[in-house]
């Protein structure tokens, strides 16, 4: 991430060498970057076609439809549509809570492993990443098996007597978080995990030498140093979070609504809408790039100093 | 109460390894006390375990009478100066010097007048508002030097502060150090490897070694009249002769050297454990014609040091010996294989406890 706020250039004698050898780079990020978010942002501007697809004429309707409501028929004067931005408001919400369970859970972990000795961290990072050899869906779809009200969980706590009836988990709002948490865990770690293990611990005895407390050299000394391990991480798990659609749609329900689910209904079957999905990637894009570019320019800021 | 710092019988154990067995030292007020020994010796466990960053496994610490061994070091009246300085690089200069003044509770524009006097002290006014990492290793380290001062410790630790610097301004610091330790009045406790840096600087020294101290003295005390082989080895250059003890009474051996020569020497106050020794300072060995003087030998070899000449000679037993001439054009050395006599100077000598 912090490769964001760097603007790299090549010496000149290099420049004849370096061309040639970009062009792979340059086609991976023309092909697979470029050109899919060109399409998107194009998508967004035609018409729609039933039965999905799109239709090669420009229109606006899309995001029309995101802002505004013209009554059933389309024929009244246009109102403010909130649908569409409760479901934003819901996702930014969720996403920005499970970013804050990952970091309460992930900071300690993190710190926890980066503390091993050089030998055992090793091991540690492999356990953490042992789950990611399943498939997400399979996990998530694990994750709704083991939470449901017959699942092993409540078997487990009306078995010992703990509950008379069965927890309902499944189709909550828990459940939507748990599955976050789950999904993107390591994104925290990892990030922290690697600030951490670069801290020089010779600054927290330094701080304690100067009287800091413990709890005053994590708050002053600490966090401000491995700061840009935290911001990554929560980049990385805030990101894919608002745009998750597995864990809302498999363990969430009407009111977990996303808006993850709601782009990729737009795209499923006849029932869909394709500028309309276009239009809301558009927008949750451009959200994200602003809160990117917010964080690169402070980044570059914290550097220039 | 004349210490600051008592050490009282200090064991350290890290697992079966022993750092510390059994230190004790009383270190005075305003002092520049160094802890000297090659690495491994526990100097700096020592001084760890005075800033409360090390538990002990036995023994006290006291600092003005008060046992503080097992308080946390925030709550210690000390402060450090680290190796590698640990300046916190998201601060300025300012800042980390203001850091323990904020720590302590001061008030915004006390501490910072505070921190602008401490700059000014170690001459670094200009660089207030530089991020550390922008400066030298010189000026960081005087940053350091500044952020440990500014809450007016009992006590100044420094942890080989001037090892990670170059050799010229190794050389300016040991004299800014020292000045700086008398105008503030505050007692130094120094660690160092480095016996040229422990003897310019210093007061008191303390020469460690194997977790024990091996001599506590003045600078010319350890230099001149080192108590043991290792002490006498590791300060400087020395010539260790076997010598037969003739006799020994109230701190004055009678020795005999190698080739038949007697002399009188003081002596360390336990007298010989083992097999005895004197030590000679090269500098304190004067070339003369040979069959002249105390010891007759041969020039095995002839060093060229710019200042100096250092003669390698050998006795007729075969005991290794050299010596120093001062390079002048005077002296005309002796070529390698000729026989010399060496006069060793008048009190030049000292039997060793081991």
């Amino acid at each position: 991430m912090a490769g964001l706020a760097k603007s790299g250039s090549a010496g000149t004698g290099y420049r004849s060498i370096t061309a040639p050898l970009l062009v792979p780079t340059w086609a991976m990020i023309g092909f697979f970057l470029l050109l899919p978010v060109l399409l998107m942002v194009v998508y967004s501007f035609l018409t729609k076609e039933f039965r999905g697809g799109v239709d090669w004429t420009f229109s606006l309707a899309a995001y029309d439809q995101f802002l505004f409501s013209r009554g059933l028929f389309g024929d009244e004067p246009p109102v403010l549509e909130w649908t569409y931005i409760t479901i934003f408001w819901r996702s930014i919400w969720q996403a920005g809570l499970a970013t804050l369970i990952c970091l309460i859970v992930g900071f300690p972990t993190a710190w926890f492993i980066a503390t091993r000795p050089v030998q055992s961290r090793a091991l540690w990072l492999f356990l953490i990443t042992v789950p990611y050899w399943v498939n997400l869906l399979i996990r998530t779809v694990s994750l709704r098996f083991l939470l449901r009200d017959q699942g092993p969980l409540n078997d487990v706590l009306i078995g010992s007597g703990l509950l008379d009836s069965p927890l309902q988990i499944i189709n909550t709002n828990l459940a939507v978080q748990l599955g976050l948490f789950y999904s993107y865990l390591p994104f925290m770690v990892l990030p922290i995990y690697a600030a951490v293990e670069r801290y020089n611990f010779a600054l927290s005895e330094a701080a304690a030498d100067l009287y800091a407390s413990r709890w005053t050299t994590l708050r002053e000394i600490v966090l401000p140093v491995v700061r840009p391990g935290i911001i990554a991480g929560c980049i990385l798990v805030f990101v894919p979070s608002l745009g998750a659609f597995l864990a809302p749609d498999l363990l969430g329900g009407a009111k977990t609504y996303m808006i993850g689910s709601l782009i990729e209904e737009q795209f499923k079957g006849s029932q869909g809408n394709w500028p309309f999905g276009a239009a809301v990637s558009v927008i949750l894009m451009t959200l994200v790039l602003i809160v990117l570019m917010f964080y690169a320019r402070a980044q570059a800021r914290a550097e220039a100093r | 109460m004349d210490e600051v710092v008592a050490v009282r019988q200090v064991v350290k154990r890290f697992g079966t390894f022993t750092a510390l067995a059994g230190v004790s030292m009383g270190i005075g007020h305003n002092q520049f006390f160094t802890l000297l020994g090659p690495s491994g010796c526990g100097k700096t466990t020592l001084l760890r375990c005075i800033a409360g960053f090390e538990d002990l496994s036995e023994g006290t610490i006291l600092l003005e009478g008060r046992d503080i061994a097992r308080l946390a070091p925030n709550l210690r009246p000390v402060n450090t100066v680290f190796q590698h300085y640990a300046l916190f690089p998201h601060m300025t200069v300012a800042e980390n010097v203001a850091f323990g003044l904020k720590m302590q509770g001061m008030a915004l524009e006390a501490r910072r007048k505070r921190a602008g006097e401490m700059l000014e002290l170690v001459h670094l006014s200009a660089f207030a508002d530089r991020q550390p990492s922008r400066l030298s290793g010189g000026q960081q380290q005087r940053v350091a030097l500044a952020r440990a001062l500014a809450p007016a410790p009992k006590v100044l630790l420094l942890d080989e502060p001037l090892s990670a610097l170059d050799l010229k301004l190794r050389q300016a610091m040991r004299v800014e150090l020292k000045q700086l330790q008398e105008d503030t009045g505050i007692t130094f406790i120094f660690v160092t490897h480095d016996q040229e840096e422990a003897l310019t600087m210093s007061d008191r020294i303390a020469v460690m070694s194997a977790g024990q101290v091996q001599q506590i003295g003045s600078a010319r005390e350890i230099y001149e009249a080192p108590v043991n082989r290792f002490v006498a080895d590791f300060i400087g250059e020395t010539n260790l002769l076997p010598v037969r003890v003739a006799s020994f009474a109230g701190g004055m051996a009678r020795v005999v050297l190698p080739g038949g020569h007697q002399l009188t020497c003081p002596a360390a106050e336990s007298g010989p454990t083992g097999p005895p020794h004197v030590s000679i300072r090269p500098e304190r060995l004067t070339l003369v014609p040979p069959g002249t003087g105390d010891l007759d030998a041969t020039v095995d070899r002839l060093i060229y040091l710019g200042t100096d000449l250092q003669v390698l000679a050998r006795l007729a037993d075969g005991t290794a010996l050299h010596l120093r001439l001062q390079n002048s054009a005077r002296a005309t050395p002796p070529g390698a294989g000729s026989p010399i006599g060496i006069v060793i100077e008048e009190g030049a000598a000292r039997l060793l406890a081991d």
